[in-house]
């Protein structure tokens, strides 16, 4: 069965056909990578799949009910969790409180007007925080973290109401290609362990080429390929869309 | 009506239009480039008034009059850009509540530098040399001068146009409202093209002010009326647009004479005086317009702004220190009266200083975790002080009950203004909270006979045993103690994390389920109804209450003790009210000329603590904690 389906999805900006009738299906624990050169329509298809953009047409299915025109919030309580491409946290909080928010809001707490919000939860973010390799840092102001870092506790708050789905936009942007690749092994594990579901995007082949279970590949908005690691390599369309753009496999590792 | 009476109504509307157009194009030019919200703007106006009628009384005649003008604009512009270069060229890249509350120590000083050099009497200029007769249309007589006006406002729109599209500073100009950025890219001379601009403005302002001679006197009020009012013009039309700001000018021009030409209308035994709801009508313009096009009617949306506020610390639990420090406070403020036998005005001024910190923390609650700036905040405060004061004047009711009507009464009216407000951001938001504020206002100052109007409601006596002078300062401080301390616990508390989420990053806290507008709305209403409580405390203390105490300079007060103490920190706003409420008492008392030196010591405190005196305060001793670590 498949988990989210996404059928001949469009969005246009001005003339700019950002996506253009795209579609594709992700399988219960697959981990498929979205690639793409900069400006292919990535982050749109991302943006409409939780509701942050209304798509101009097509729909998007989770679990047999259809996300068209319901908002964020309620997407994520339908267990989507997400991570942007330039993350996102609460600046004014340290990183465990960031994570505790989301817990809190998972648990239906956010209109309680007397417990202090940093009694709550308090364990439980620690274990998302130990997941991701955060633990130690957990009482630091979040804004006072390095880039990389901040990825990894967006990763944490993503994780805090046990998603079925996950869209990481660019989880490892900031990162150095060690650290990429833990964190990506990392969330390949979460996906044997608990059965998530991921959709990823990733500058560096090398890391999509290891982990991926399937590759989709995204070119100015329209979707040119759909496959394993050495049918994307051996694609004559991708290569070309690579070359095109100055682009080389090998060269993209750098970016 | 008539029909002809109607359309003589329409072209003085269009008259008293081209007033408020000038003052609106230069505020929304400033606006547009240097993204400062200008309040003195009005005061520059206010000094063009006095100016041209110097000029023309001192000189006279033609030369006088019509010489004057230009010379008056050219003059105020020079003040325009001397402002700038002193002042306002410190603080663009300080928080955008620091340079409002910078613009408006500036009308304090000007408001006083007016009053020593003019006095205080309201000064009628001459009538226009070569303008004075009047001719017929439509059956009554309309005055040349107002003619002259109605077509003085086209052409200078004409004029800016031309200048903006022809004039390379035009271009320039244009190019830094879409996009401040890039033009310090391109290597502009920044400080002249923003001085330039200022000055530009200032010129329409005082262009303004000084053609209203011949048809109103000077007077010492018009700063904050007329800064009022094109507020209104500049945000209906669109924050940056020229020719917004005059459709918007004639739009609530037409609205203001439609309902003086209405006059009293009968609907059904039902009368309504419309001439009375010129007030409301404008502010009602402007709340509908920014529901139905949050970006006024020829604006664009705001391009974000890069926020430039230093980044805030986590909460962190009250520290032993600060508890004991906290208990000390409270045990001194007990023992007040003990301490101040000797002198009674002491424990009225203990009075005065907790219905601030208390308003001051109401506001706080919502400008700071909640990051939304109202600038009308006096609305709940009056909400809850008419409230109790019309239950004991209406149903003799006890205090008790007055006082739990009154942040019930300010509740309602937050949970309904707010809802609106918490749909804006940053400038809208501001703006449309003062439309509200200024709605209330309107309201009580225009609906005598539930109000009592500009008299107010008189004999609003504490019942005993708190008719007495220091049980009703215990009621004061048990309340405000307990205001204080629930808005805080509720800060720690889930909703107020799920505020500051809302607050940091709209976009996470949407991803992560909180319905951020939700959150904010409920946050207004609870703000509401804790400043409640002040208003309604304030009318017993004081025994009566009047519209000019819950009028525009109160919302100004709240926002100005809550900058002053510092608006990252939970404490920040207590100590900002009570150095503000101090000080204040102690310079009406000691000069005549003390909103001069209320606004200079404004000036000095945002140029030395940017970040409040609490907020200075902390970050000077992190600095030094720093500074030590790195010496062991
Ligand atoms: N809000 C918007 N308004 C206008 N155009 C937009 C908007 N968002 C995206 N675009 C345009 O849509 C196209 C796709 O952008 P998108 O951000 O989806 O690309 P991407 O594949 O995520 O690129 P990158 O690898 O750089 O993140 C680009 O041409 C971009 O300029
Ligand atoms: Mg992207």
């Amino acid at each position: 069965m498949s988990d989210l389906a996404i059928r001949s999805l469009s969005k246009s900006f001005g003339g700019v056909r950002a996506v253009n009738d795209v579609s594709f299906d992700i399988k219960r624990g697959e981990f498929l990578a979205l690639i793409g050169p900069n400006g292919a329509g990535k982050s749109t298809c991302f943006n409409m799949i939780n509701g942050q953009l209304p798509p101009d047409s097509g729909e998007i299915w989770f679990e047999g009910a259809k996300l068209n025109g319901k908002k964020p919030r309620d997407i994520w309580r339908l267990g989507i969790g997400r991570t942007f491409q330039v993350a996102a946290t609460f600046n004014s909080m340290t990183v465990i409180e960031n994570v505790q928010m989301a817990l809190i809001s998972h648990a239906n707490q956010v209109y309680r007007l007397w417990k202090p919000a940093a009694s709550l939860h308090r364990e439980r973010a620690l274990e998302l925080l130990a997941q991701v390799g955060m633990q130690d840092a957990a009482d630091r102001p979040s804004r006072e973290l390095a880039y990389g870092d901040v990825k990894r506790v967006e990763l944490a708050i993503a994780l805090a109401n046990d998603p079925r789905l996950l869209l990481m936009d660019e989880p490892t942007a900031g990162m150095a290609p060690k650290e990429r690749n833990d964190l990506i092994a990392l969330v390949k594990r979460l996906v044997i362990e608990k059965g998530i579901s991921v959709l990823f995007t990733e500058h560096s082949m090398d890391v999509v080429f290891a982990f991926a279970d399937r590759i989709i590949v995204l070119a100015r908005g329209r979707l040119i390929a759909d496959g394993d690691a050495k049918s994307i390599r051996d694609n004559p369309q991708v290569r070309e869309v690579y070359f095109g753009t100055g682009k080389t496999f090998q060269k993209s590792e750098a970016h | 009506m008539s029909f002809n009476a109607f359309l003589f109504q329409a072209l003085n509307g269009l008259s008293a239009a081209s007033g408020l157009f000038f003052v609106a194009a230069g505020l929304s030019l400033i606006f547009g480039v240097t993204r400062i919200v200008n309040i003195a703007h009005g005061s520059l106006y206010m000094i063009g008034t006095y100016i041209a009628y110097s000029i023309a009384t001192k000189v006279g005649g033609a030369f006088g009059f019509w010489g004057g003008i230009v010379i008056t604009a050219l003059l105020v512009g020079l003040i325009g850009a001397a402002i700038e270069i002193v002042l306002l060229r410190r603080i663009y890249r300080a928080p955008e509540l620091f340079q409002l509350l910078a613009t408006f120590a500036l009308v304090l000083v000007i408001n006083d530098a007016t009053l020593w050099i003019w006095g205080p009497e309201d000064l009628l200029g001459p009538r226009a040399p070569g303008l004075t007769g009047s001719i017929e249309v439509l059956g009554r007589r309309l005055p040349t001068y107002d003619i002259f006006l109605i077509f003085v406002g086209p052409f200078v729109l004409w004029m800016l146009h031309l200048a903006l599209a022809k004039t390379r500073f035009g271009r320039l100009m244009r190019a830094a409202t879409q996009d401040r950025e890039m033009v310090g890219a391109l290597g502009v001379n920044q400080a002249m093209l923003f001085t330039g601009v200022f000055a530009l403005g200032a010129l329409l302002a005082g262009l303004g002010g000084a053609l209203q001679i011949a048809r109103e006197p000077a007077t010492l009020a018009t700063d904050l009326i007329v800064i009022g009012d094109a507020f209104v013009v500049v945000v209906v039309g669109g924050m940056g647009s020229i020719s917004g700001a005059y459709l918007a000018a004639v739009i609530i021009a037409e609205v203001k004479a439609l309902c003086i030409g209405l006059g009293i209308v009968n609907f059904g035994g039902f009368t309504v005086n419309f001439s009375k709801l010129t007030l409301v009508a404008e502010f009602l313009v402007m709340a509908a317009v920014l529901i139905a096009r949050p970006y006024g009617l020829l604006g664009r949306e705001q391009v974000a702004v890069r926020s430039v506020a230093e980044p805030e610390e986590p909460l962190r639990p009250s520290t032993p220190a600060t508890k004991i420090a906290g208990l000390i406070l409270l045990v001194v403020l007990v023992c007040l009266p003990l301490i101040a036998k000797n002198s009674p005005y002491t424990l009225v001024l203990g009075i005065d200083v907790l219905i601030a910190v208390l308003f001051a923390t109401s506001l706080h609650f919502i400008m700071g975790p909640g990051g939304m700036h109202s600038f009308g905040h006096a609305a709940y405060f009056g909400l809850g002080a008419y409230g109790a004061a019309l239950l004991v004047k209406w149903f003799a009711a006890p205090m008790g009950l007055a006082l739990a009507a009154a942040p019930m009464l300010a509740l309602v009216g937050a949970l309904l203004f707010g809802w609106f407000a918490v749909r804006l951001s940053g400038v809208y938001l501001a703006m449309l909270t003062l439309a509200f504020a200024q709605i209330v206002w309107a309201a009580v100052f225009q609906w005598e006979t539930l109000t009592g109007g500009s008299n107010g409601v008189l004999g609003v006596w504490p019942s005993a045993p708190f008719d007495t002078r220091t049980p009703f300062y215990f009621l004061t401080l048990a309340l405000a103690a307990f205001g204080v301390l629930l808005l805080r616990k509720f800060l720690f508390a889930p909703f107020g994390y799920a505020m500051r989420a809302g607050r940091d990053s709209p976009l996470r806290a949407e991803a992560i389920g909180l319905d951020v507008k939700r959150v904010h709305w409920l946050a207004f209403a609870i703000a509401g109804a804790v400043c409640g409580i002040a208003g309604g405390l304030f009318a017993f203390a004081k025994g009566s209450i009047s519209p000019e105490t819950i009028g525009v300079s109160r919302s100004i007060d709240g926002l100005v003790m809550v900058l002053l103490g510092g608006i990252q920190t939970l404490t920040g706003p207590i100590v900002g009210a009570s150095v503000y409420a101090v000080l204040q008492d102690y310079m009406m008392r000691s000069t005549e000329y003390w909103r001069a030196l209320l606004g200079g010591i404004i000036l000095l405190l945002v140029l030395a603590f940017p970040s409040g005196i609490v907020g200075g305060f902390v970050k000077l001793i992190s600095r030094r904690k720093t500074t030590s670590k790195a010496a062991s």
